[in-house]
């Protein structure tokens, strides 16, 4: 009974085509239209803008705690980019580029931010799962999303967002572990922003990636530099087309940074230092990217200038249409609907109760 | 109409609609080609392929999380817990997800699944085997929880369970799974959800009961009226939530002595709500204390202590004698 090897991969991928510096490795350029590539660093750039009104707006307390993404736009634009509108996209919570692409309105996510239900609303005409709050869980639903493309004979995929901090939770373990099992057509991509709140990366996990956990699951993993939109796109365009022609499921890890608070009512300075956030700063998946678009002629300084002015437009418009529309807002008998299908009697009986109460209390404020 | 066991009922209920609609999967771990532990899946992977009985990998969080995919996708997942013991590890995804998308997304998105699991004591099982932990499920909003308590019934509510746009924990009572056979009709059946039921008529007092406790509490109201010509109102409950208080307030208001039987531990139990919901709509006909007949609030014993802990016959009557001297 000798002692013997078995053969696994020993390595992982890793993508980059756009170094920090914007260079590019040209033999790896995805080949992309000029158009989506425009469209690509506008979104980008609408969601870093729209991120820093958030988080005015938050300070001046005109909506709750949310999120920010800053820094991050490239690592979930990029791969949310690759989908059809068929295909479903299952989000966490920070991705906010991705939802605008997909559809989202800015006044939606004012709206939702703002602690009113409607902003969760998802349209009709967008196959997207609405946020998901407890991290990793909702890794399990784009499984069940594929298993059901996949028993529906769809050459749809379902992609599914999650963090770091995600990959220690038995449920992004149980995934992947399906997902090889069913040879589903899910896409796993793992925004790896190197924080989750104050646990830094390497107190997550032993392993050298996140990518490698992969292999344990008998599904392909790469790590792909997550602020360089061209990777994500190339990375993730692999792992969708594999997906599409039943080759299963693929993890994807884009390595990224969270540049600012895990949500605004988190203070990084009690675990992180300025000099490492200034050592991102020079990453800016933004800079990065228009560069390369400058470089390529596709883009000017005039033309950023242009596109930031408009952005700023469609930021306040947005704003001021999200501020009309919850003046209308906040019906309480909201919160008794979308239960079930049928509101139940007992629940009728608390919702009769709830308005008997509301308008005597409006009386007897009257009388006072 | 051909007699069958609980098991031979509910997989009757699964091969009919699956029959019917193709959307219907089954899943699980060990329901294909061992037809599960208790055989209610039996069968069935010969007649519908793998595609549509899904052995799982085991992990119950995933059969649960992965079953809200399929379903916010369109489809109908039954998946089955080998035991309610195991079937904690779902919780987290059924209170997170399966019982608030439809309220997440606006009525965008709803979770047509069912959980099914066994449940309860009397069968000479291991620890975390024979628990009745169905309030977990009851105090969530958005979800309902069903109890059969014989053959036909269980039959008829797995139906409409698989049929509901809402999701549904289905409990089976695994002490009732081959206890005794009823009779059960070959064409279909369903029974509302969210309906209670009388079972037996009676003016002296009123048992209220589900699940593997219906037995012990008819045969108590038999021996009630044969020993002491006392004739209760049964009622049984079969969806505990949302819960159905119209039969029991009427009943309560009838008789004005109440009983409320269950194997859970007696702390916020089911008996509980009913308590309450008697106390606020029937307060005033009440001729004595509701009584409580439960199990105790400890972890349910071994199978060797197991009666003293499960309520039976003579305790339903003592609790029945006690009412009606008050």
């Amino acid at each position: 009974m000798p002692k013997t090897r078995i053969e696994l991969p020993e390595t992982i991928e890793h993508l980059s085509i756009l170094n920090e510096r914007g260079e590019l490795d040209q033999a790896l350029e995805p080949a992309i239209p000029d158009a989506l590539l425009l469209k690509l660093h506008r979104t980008m750039l609408l969601a870093r803008r729209f991120d820093e009104r958030l988080l005015s707006l938050q300070r001046q307390g005109r909506i709750g705690t949310f999120p920010p993404i800053s820094g991050q736009e490239a690592a979930h634009l990029g791969a949310a980019a690759v989908l059809r509108p068929s295909d479903w996209m299952v989000p966490a919570f920070r991705e906010m580029a991705a939802d605008i692409w997909r559809g989202r309105s800015l006044e939606s996510i004012i709206i939702y931010n703002n602690g009113f239900n409607e902003g969760g609303r998802v349209p009709a005409e967008r196959n997207d799962l609405p946020i998901s709050v407890p991290v990793g869980s909702q890794i399990l639903h784009a499984v069940g999303i594929a298993w059901g493309m996949k028993y529906r004979g769809k050459d749809d995929v379902a992609l599914v967002f999650f963090g770091d901090g995600a990959t220690s939770q038995g449920d992004f373990h149980e995934g992947l572990n399906f997902a090889g099992v069913f040879q589903v057509p899910a896409v796993f991509v793992c925004q790896n922003n190197q924080w989750a709140i104050s646990i830094p990366r390497s107190k997550q996990t032993r392993s050298k990636t996140l990518a490698q956990k992969a292999i344990a699951y008998g599904i392909p993993g790469i790590q792909v530099d997550g602020n360089d939109i061209l990777a994500v796109y190339a990375a993730a365009g692999e792992a969708v087309e594999r997906a599409r022609a039943g080759g299963g499921a693929t993890l994807v890890e884009c390595v990224t940074y969270r540049m600012a608070v895990h949500t605004t009512a988190d203070d990084p300075k009690r675990y992180r230092t300025d000099a490492e956030v200034e050592e991102w700063r020079r990453k800016d998946p933004i800079t990065r990217f228009q560069g390369y678009l400058m470089a390529k002629g596709l883009l000017s300084e005039d033309a950023v200038k242009a596109e930031e002015e408009a952005i700023s437009a469609e930021i306040q418009a947005a704003v001021d249409r999200a501020e009309e529309e919850m003046k209308g807002l906040g019906d309480p008998l909201l919160m008794f609907e979308h239960a079930f299908a049928e509101m139940p009697a007992d629940l009728k009986e608390q919702r009769a109760d709830f308005i008997r109460f509301m308008a005597e209390a409006q009386k007897e404020e009257k009388h006072a | 109409m051909p007699k069958m066991t609980m098991v031979q009922a509910l997989n009757l209920a699964l091969r009919q609609e699956m029959e019917k609609d193709d959307s219907v999967i089954v899943l699980g771990e060990d329901v294909g080609v061992d037809g599960g532990v208790f055989r209610v899946t039996d069968g069935l992977i010969e007649a519908f392929g793998e595609r549509r009985v899904v052995d799982t990998p085991l992990a119950e969080s995933a059969i649960a999380g992965m079953s809200i995919g399929m379903a916010v996708y369109g489809l109908k997942p039954v998946c089955e817990m080998q035991f309610d013991g195991f079937s904690y590890y779902t919780m987290h995804q059924i209170e997170a997800h399966a019982s608030r998308l439809r309220w997440r997304s606006q009525g965008r998105y709803h979770v047509p699944m069912v959980l099914r699991a066994p449940y309860g004591g009397g069968v000479r099982a291991l620890e975390h085997h024979s628990e009745s932990r169905e309030v977990f499920w009851a105090h969530i909003p958005g979800l309902k929880m069903v109890i059969p308590s014989g053959p036909r019934n269980a039959r008829a509510l797995l139906a409409s369970a698989i049929r509901d746009p809402d999701p549904v924990i289905f409990y089976e009572p695994k002490a009732v799974y081959r206890a005794f056979r009823e009779e059960v009709p070959e064409e279909e059946e369903t029974l509302p959800i969210g309906r209670s039921q009388r079972v037996r008529e009676g003016r002296d007092l009123t048992l209220i009961a589900y699940g593997a406790m219906m037995r012990p509490t008819l045969e108590a109201a038999e021996e009630l009226k044969r020993k002491h010509g006392v004739e209760a109102d049964v009622i049984d409950l079969l969806t505990i939530s949302p819960l159905d208080d119209s039969l029991l307030v009427e009943s309560a208001r009838k008789t004005g002595r109440v009983a409320v039987v269950h194997e859970a531990p007696r702390s916020f139990g089911p008996g509980a709500e009913v308590v309450a919901r008697l106390v606020e709509k029937a307060f005033f006909h009440l001729e004595a204390p509701v009584a409580r007949v439960t199990g105790y609030d400890v972890i349910i014993p071994l199978f060797n202590r197991e009666k003293y802990y499960l309520p039976g016959v003579p305790r339903i009557i003592d609790a029945a004698r006690k009412l009606l001297a008050a």
